[in-house]
């Protein structure tokens, strides 16, 4: 193929400068995105997956600091983008829906209102026909009553009206390029489907490339057609939903599809990961960070990680990767952490 | 099998102001005291029992009245009406203030949501565990130090974590220092309100093999309320189902999620999602849930949001009817009968 992809990120590394010292936090992080495609970030809390979303947005802690590596979108490298250009993109090419909507929105504007502010600098709305678009831009995304609606503040709503609202505001210019940063944390299964369901047909109305940030390995392998699986700041497996779950190559992610519940039968199956996260201000860290905790370590495990094969579809970064073994035969690991 | 928990009719209702403005301040100064005012049903006329040694899940969502449910039967709050019993004992003619001090308060613990959040931030693993062993038991000096330390072995937790605070400790070993206290003082009902929910899947396995543990070495009962099915699935014998204060759908739990009876409980089984499938099935809610301020006692709950939803749910309120084990509060249960 040789279409562009809409997002590219090549070897990103992030740290966070501490009291208790330098967080590296992301290392040589390589992951794209193709127009129209949906791609899961996934990975336990502090894997990185929000630390790569705030990066490629320019939206990180002053602490964070970008130390190596690109992410090319369209002609403009984003990481090194002045701020001006920046948001120019943000809001318009790029829009971001996060994880609280009840945060991010703003308590003391109406929710009409925060929506017709976007259609106004991003939408090349004029001005006076901006409230009236964005009843329409409510009525899009599933609210029943929107011209009432519109005039009611966050705290008047529910969480997955809220959780519309953001989507409402991050599609309101129709970008290119969606990054839905764990949208349903905190929403019922039953609104889950529902504005998962919204995410999904809006981005194939629309043929946007979405990068969706979860921690719900099943909810991911149900919504996106690529999974990236990241562990302390590395991605450790890149490759398609089903190749994924038939076939996991790399220790970490067949241990966390292990974990899930959902694919046991009974608690007794379900297999635990051992250890926990290394802690990322060490000086020591291996190069392969899950090493520590990894049942199938060899003595290659303490050189640098091997590089991918070019062009490759189905990545891992491990020297004993797991060989192409259905999922059925293995042994759930015994463990009491 | 013995009964542990008998809850029958028991509901709950909070007066509400309805809101600011003129008119409603007006209404509520012409308003004859509290019974006047328009009333929040958070829990409505529910029965069930758990029986000793059984793990029973609760599920809905978010503002079904689980939680309310759950607070009115470990006494943390009066009932409305309906009694709680417990074994022998009626618990809910007691005000829960003077409860506090009784002695079968230690019969009904409960593991909150959050333990980061619920326990005391000034107290160390140590002291929320001694607490209520302190209060209940009566326990002090080397006694009550050999029973914390036996408790906190039993639930996993390293004896040189226990004079950490809550914010030095992992979310995993938070979740630890939860179960330690409720169970320290030897409950026969231990009330679960989303125990994993603040975890990681790979912490959550471990917590839930814990209480799993736990519960086959102390012959306790569970209460376990979630959102989470998958989780439900695996940890519970029976489940029940509510939505806006109703119970409409209980049964084993295996049985219910196999084959689920009321439309409400389709879509919530339906919602959730499974490794290795596309989200085919597209069985969804549309509308907004009715508004639990008064809501009219002859229509049922679900109709705004029902599929199956026909004129005779706007006529009568469905009742819970029993078909074997499960119980399904719908007037067309029948249609979705397993055939025989």
């Amino acid at each position: 193929m040789t279409i562009a992809p809409t997002l590219s990120v090549e070897g990103l590394s992030v740290e966070f400068r501490t009291r208790g010292g330098t967080v590296r936090a992301l290392e040589s992080v390589s992951f794209s995105v193709e127009k129209g495609e949906t791609i899961a970030l996934v990975g336990e809390s502090g894997s990185g997956k929000s630390v790569t979303a705030y990066a490629v947005m320019g939206i990180l802690d002053p602490a964070g600091r970008v130390s190596a590596g690109r992410a090319m979108f369209g002609g403009l490298d984003l990481l090194a983008a002045k701020p001006s250009q920046l948001a120019d993109v943000r809001g318009r090419e790029i829009a971001m829906i996060f994880q609280n909507p009840r945060t991010a929105l703003n308590p003391i504007r109406p929710v009409g209102r925060q929506i017709a502010d976007v259609l106004i600098r991003h939408g090349n709305v004029p001005r006076r026909e901006a409230p009236a678009q964005a009843i329409e831009m409510l009525r899009a995304v599933g609210i029943t009553d929107p011209t009432r609606r519109a005039k009611a503040y966050p705290f008047e709503m529910s969480g997955g009206m809220c959780q519309r609202v953001m989507i409402a505001i991050a599609l309101a210019a129709k970008p290119s390029l969606l990054i839905a940063d764990e949208p349903t944390t905190g929403l019922d299964v039953t609104t889950q489907a529902v504005i998962m369901d919204l995410v999904n047909d809006l981005a194939k109305e629309l043929g946007m490339a979405t990068i969706f940030i979860t921690h719900d390995l099943a909810l991911a392998g149900q919504r996106s057609s690529r999974i990236v699986v990241m562990h302390a700041g590395h991605v450790v497996e890149n490759a398609p939903t089903q190749e994924l779950f038939e076939h996991p190559l790399h220790p970490y992610t067949a241990e966390l599809i292990a974990a899930t519940p959902d694919s046991a039968a009974s608690l007794d199956e379900l297999a635990s990961i051992p250890g926990s996260l290394p802690d990322l201000r060490r000086a020591d860290l291996p190069p392969c960070r899950y090493s520590e905790r990894c049942p199938r370590r060899i003595d290659a495990c303490a050189q640098p990680l091997p590089r991918p094969a070019p062009g490759a579809s189905h990545i891992v970064a491990c020297w004993n990767p797991l060989t192409a073994k259905p999922l059925a035969m293995r042994t759930p690991t015994e463990s009491a952490a | 099998m013995t009964m542990l928990l008998d809850v029958a009719d028991v509901s709950k209702v909070f007066p509400v102001g309805g809101g600011p403005g003129t008119w409603a301040r007006l209404k509520r100064r012409f308003a004859k005291g509290v019974q006047e005012l328009p009333k929040v049903h958070a829990v409505d006329d529910v029965s069930f029992v758990i029986a000793k040694g059984e793990t029973v899940g609760l599920v809905g969502e978010s503002g079904c009245g689980k939680s309310t449910l759950v607070r009115a039967l470990t006494r943390l709050i009066d009932v409305s009406d309906g009694t709680i019993r417990l074994g022998e004992r009626e618990l809910s003619r007691k005000a829960a203030r003077v409860f506090a001090r009784d002695p079968d308060r230690r019969r009904i613990q409960m593991v909150f949501q959050d333990a980061g959040e619920s326990v005391n931030p000034r107290f160390t693993a140590f002291d929320a565990i001694a607490d209520p062993l302190r209060r209940l038991r009566n326990m002090s000096g080397r006694e009550l130090t050999a029973r914390v330390e036996a408790v906190a072995a039993q639930c996993g937790l390293p004896l040189q974590l226990l004079t950490r605070f809550p914010h030095q400790l992992s979310g995993g070993q938070r979740a630890r220092v939860g179960i330690a206290r409720a169970i320290a003082v030897e409950p026969d009902l231990l009330v679960l309100d989303e125990p994993t929910a603040a975890l990681d899947v790979s912490v959550q396995v471990v917590i839930l093999k814990l209480l799993q543990r736990l519960k086959r070495e102390f012959g306790m009962s569970y209460l376990f309320v979630s959102h989470d099915l998958s989780v439900v699935r695996l940890l519970c014998d029976r489940v029940l189902v509510m939505y806006l204060g109703k119970i409409v759908e209980s049964g084993p739990a295996a049985s219910v999620f196999e084959h689920p009876l009321h439309p409400y409980t389709q879509a919530l089984v339906a919602a959730v999602p499974r490794i290795g499938e596309k989200g085919a099935e597209r069985l969804r809610l549309s509308g907004e849930p009715m508004s639990p301020i008064d809501p009219d006692p002859s229509v049922c709950r679900f109709y705004s949001r029902c599929s199956r939803a026909a004129d005779a749910c706007k006529i009568t309120m469905p009742a819970l009817r029993r078909f074997g084990e499960r119980a399904v509060a719908c007037h067309f249960a029948e249609e979705f009968l397993p055939k025989p």
